[in-house]
């Protein structure tokens, strides 16, 4: 490995590379996945490879193999110094990284029960018995269940000097009940929708999710929902819960503060951000309530690592202080073209903040949400629902649309009860809830404590071309938001 | 690129390591590039070289499955191992239905030499070509060029072998010239089909129209769809219900609607993985020859494609639509239609805007998600070109809307089609369909963009 690791980036600077890094990824991956009491996947998959990333005359270049051979490495290290060189006829300056980054160390998830020493047939065995509290419960038509396990080993090292080793694990889960009736279809899930609930760390976190427990009163909520009330049709005060603030930071904030993106970077795809770098220091994103961070050092995230795919140390950088736009995720290139822009301040550095990630051996890397997480606010929730006269709460996202400036957006969740005079009263089905995003967050008025507060894991976040889905955290906690749009009739 | 003969004997040799009683084994491979460009400049380049065996084994009705791409015979071994262990610890799955024995596959020639071997520097002059005229306009554009060969090929232990080698080559950009944007997007197997400039200046003409739009009120608006808004509307009612697996389910917009007339008669549906004027694949990942499978007939439900479980359930054969089944994701999806075509119309786009009196002209749909399922409800926005229409004539741009609207009652509200047709792909396939008028289309909020 370590000769395959010196071959390409000697063969790089052989061939003119000004800069060249190279990451070696092997990923582990492990999926069990039960439906309607019978096991539907049981899959384990390897996939490792290489990618040899150069800047050659200003311009850069990426190549990448699955073949873990010295002669395959200098292949693909001319390959991409010849891409570089391609990228040099359409170039207007030249890739300025800043200050040389040099790195040595190794880093490893802390897990207390490796989740690939835990038996097949104990995975199953929960995977079944979850499923079969689901299925005893009247109405529910499709039952399903899913455990996963990742492990990924990185080497990274850089013709400045870095060279860096760390072993990401990664457990999700997720069980969800669906009932359809006259054409009614209604879903639940937990702990989160679109699959499962996941973070680094080990076979204690499925331990906890308990997904047994919450079986049968997933599956009644399914049901009960089909004779739900339609969510009515009002601007009206709305209580999130947690699960669901966690994906409204991750898409109408995680994904606006990516500097790349704010650089135009993404306009082709994912697009632009309304966060533009005039706002930075200055923009009242949110009410005084509002504070959001982004942090890579926060244990059992899945934007917790030891370094980034640069080789930059993971940091906690303010985004959001006390309504306040005050930072962006940032990877060398885009922090050396922000002070470049705006000159050094409180907010400009120059230095990357280390949020650069590649969702593979195939791909670049590139700015991505590390854990961008709501801190924690004063509120317990069974206050903040007393405290609410009328209005609705709104759990488990169930759809969720933003146009591509990260302004307008819509969300669908898979269940909300009404609230009436400081109680949670009757269910409603097909909650959803619009909104514009600066609007939104500054009518924020309440966030619930640390109790409350869950460092959620999104693992289908898309961005690039090719795309690269990556995995990130979200810290959050219910949160009560005034005026807001909310209706149910689809 | 591997080649068929080389494939065939890593399959070969991997069947008969097997222990298992069943064993099936797909392979895929991706030897692909792609240049991105924004701000006028390009800013990423990259290449990949990878290939994969995705293993299924049955011991009895017991089913496991495993995926590497380290292709040596040990490492396949392993992986064979770790299937034949997965399938050990599971549970009988009671209505397995095996795997499927060989049948005739039709070869179709998808293989463009020119789309294989195009350099990074072929791709960057195409690339530095539309950069130029952006910048001689004032504009900034941005966008992707991808070219490359897949291979994918399929055996298993009843005796199937069926290989395919095929080019892609894929085009997009978004072009901005003040506040106005617009797009242009083509999918190919061929590259003489390309011309990047051309694309790009639509595009750019796209945005100047574009510029300084105005704001419109939610509400529900006759439209003209472009392909590209067309290619979001056909795509989710394939993937979200024309699948069997969402209608035993019941979650599909289908049920209850076999044999109904649903749609507008102008609506005829189909897939045909065979198809040259689309990106075919002749067979699925079980290896069972692709079938035309009439989706909507003049507005008629017909039915979903099948692959080998679904069609057990049913009593009925394999349309070969089946996803790789060692994917778990595959397990809820079911069965999909990845070759998609829609019957083209009679009439140029200028005569569906001509024929619209007073409505919204939309240049595509962006980040779109289904809301509810029974009626293919979707969410998403407008983008890159929205234009208020008045008495046939295109009389200013809109800012951006949000739309919630049932995809289903979009497709019976069909007044015209067009007579062009475009191919255009997602990640869940390929489609070539035509721009469409239709009479009502609800959207529920605005943008200040």
């Amino acid at each position: 490995m370590d000769e395959l690791v010196a071959r390409a980036l000697n063969a790089a600077q052989l061939h003119g590379a000004r800069y060249a890094d190279v990451r070696v990824v092997e990923t582990t991956r492990q999926a069990v996945l039960v439906r309607n009491g019978a096991v539907q996947a049981v899959s384990w998959s390897e996939d490792v490879g290489f990618g040899v990333r150069v800047v050659a005359d200003g311009a850069w270049g990426f190549a990448s193999s699955h073949r873990l051979e010295r002669e395959e490495a200098e292949r693909v290290a001319r390959l991409a110094v010849e891409i570089a060189r391609a990228s040099a006829l359409a170039k207007r300056e030249d890739v300025d990284l800043g200050e040389p980054v040099v790195q040595r160390g190794s880093y490893r998830t802390p897990v207390e029960t490796d989740p690939f020493g835990v038996s097949l047939e104990t995975k199953l065995a929960l995977l079944l018995r979850a499923d079969e509290e689901m299925r005893r419960v009247r109405g529910v038509t499709t039952t399903e269940g899913e455990l996963v396990f990742i492990r990924q080993r990185k080497t990274f090292a850089s013709t400045e000097g870095s060279w860096i080793t760390q072993e990401i694990v990664e457990s999700g889960c997720g069980i969800e009940a669906t009932a359809v009736r006259d054409g009614e279809v209604q879903r639940r899930s937990y702990p989160n929708s679109v699959g499962r609930h996941q973070q680094t760390r080990g076979w204690e976190f499925v331990v906890e999710q308990d997904l047994v427990g919450n079986a049968p009163r997933v599956a009644e909520e399914a049901v009960a929902l089909l004779s739900a009330d339609p969510c009515p049709d009002e601007v009206t005060t709305l209580i999130l819960g947690g699960s669901q603030v966690a994906l409204q930071v991750h898409e109408s904030c995680g994904h606006a503060i990516e500097l790349d993106r704010v650089f135009g970077a993404e306009a082709g795809f994912a697009g632009t951000s309304f966060l533009t770098p005039d706002k930075l220091g200055n923009f009242r994103y949110g009410s005084e309530l509002v504070n959001i961070t982004a942090d890579a050092t926060l244990p059992g995230g899945l934007g917790t690592f030891g370094w980034d795919d640069e080789g930059v140390p993971a940091q906690r950088v303010d985004i959001v202080r006390e309504g306040l736009f005050v930072g962006y995720l940032t990877d060398r290139e885009t922090a050396r073209r922000l002070l470049c822009l705006l000159g050094p301040s409180p907010y400009v550095t120059g230095r990357s903040n280390g949020t650069a990630r590649a969702s593979g051996w195939n791909r670049i890397p590139m700015v991505r949400m590390t854990n961008v997480n709501l801190l924690p606010g004063s509120w317990k929730l069974e206050d903040l629902i007393a405290d609410t006269d009328r209005g609705v709460f709104m759990d488990t996202n169930r759809s969720w649309s933003i146009d591509d400036r990260r302004l307008n957006f819509q969300f669908g969740c898979e269940i909300a009860w009404e609230i009436r005079g400081g109680r949670r009263t009757r269910m409603l089905r097909n909650p959803i809830y619009t909104g514009i995003t600066p609007e939104f967050w500054r009518s924020c008025d309440a966030v619930c404590d640390a109790d409350h507060w869950v460092l959620w894991g999104t693992p289908n976040c898309g961005k690039g071309e090719p795309l690269q889905v990556g995995h990130t955290g979200h810290g959050a906690a219910p949160a009560r938001f005034r005026n807001v749009r909310v209706f149910g009739k689809v | 690129m591997l080649g068929e003969g080389k494939v065939r004997g890593l399959l070969q040799e991997g069947l008969a390591r097997s222990r298992a009683d069943q064993t099936e084994l797909v392979l895929l491979s991706w030897d692909g590039a792609l240049t991105r460009f924004a701000n006028n400049t390009i800013h990423q380049n990259v290449a990949e070289h990878d290939a994969q065996v995705l293993i299924r084994v049955a011991v009895g009705r017991r089913i496991g499955s495993s995926v590497t791409n380290r292709l040596d015979g040990g490492a396949l071994e392993r992986a064979l191992s770790q299937a034949v262990q997965a399938a050990a610890a599971a549970p009988e799955v009671p209505d397995f239905p095996g795997l499927p024995g060989p049948a005739p596959v039709r070869r179709v020639v998808a293989f463009d030499e020119a789309a294989a071997v195009a350099s990074p520097r072929w791709r960057a002059e195409q690339v530095e070509g539309l950069l130029r005229a952006a910048r001689a306009e004032g504009a900034v554009a941005a966008g992707a060029l991808s070219t490359g060969v897949h291979e994918v090929a399929v055996a298993n232990s009843r005796g199937v072998f069926c290989y395919h080698a095929g080019t892609r080559v894929n085009f997009s950009t978004v072009v901005r010239v003040d506040d106005g944007s617009g797009y242009a997007e083509r999918t190919a197997w061929r590259l003489e089909e390309f011309d990047v400039v051309e694309l790009g200046l639509q595009a750019l003409e796209r945005a100047r129209r574009a510029r300084r739009p105005r704001e419109v009120r939610p509400g529900t608006y006759p439209v003209v769809l472009d392909p590209y808004a067309v290619q979001d509307v056909v795509g989710w009612l394939m993937y979200a219900g024309a699948g069997a697996l969402a209608v035993q389910e019941g979650r599909s917009w289908m049920n209850g609607r076999m044999g109904s007339r649903v749609l507008s008669e102008r609506v005829t549906l189909w897939d045909d993985g065979c198809d040259p004027d689309g990106v075919p694949l002749p067979f699925d990942f079980e290896g069972v020859p692709k079938r035309r499978v009439v989706v909507v007939d003049r507005g008629v439900v017909r039915g979903p494609v099948y692959d080998t479980q679904t069609a057990a359930r049913e009593g009925k054969d394999s349309t070969g639509h089946a996803l790789p089944r060692a994917w778990p994701e595959a397990a809820s999806a079911g069965p999909v239609p990845g070759n998609v075509f829609m019957v083209p119309g009679d009439a140029p786009l200028d005569a569906l805007i001509r024929h619209l009196d007073r409505g919204l002209y939309v240049t595509r749909f962006w980040y779109t998600r289904l809301v509810h399922p029974r009626d293919c409800v979707v969410t998403g926005m407008t983008r890159d070109g929205v234009f208020w229409v008045e008495g046939g004539e295109v009389a200013y741009p809109v800012r951006n809307l949000r739309f919630t609207q049932g995809y289903v009652q979009a497709m019976a509200a069909v007044q015209g089609v067009g007579s062009e047709t475009c191919l255009l792909g997602d990640r869940f396939g390929v489609y070539r369909v035509p721009a469409l008028s239709v009479g009502e289309f609800t959207f529920t909020g605005v943008t200040d963009f």
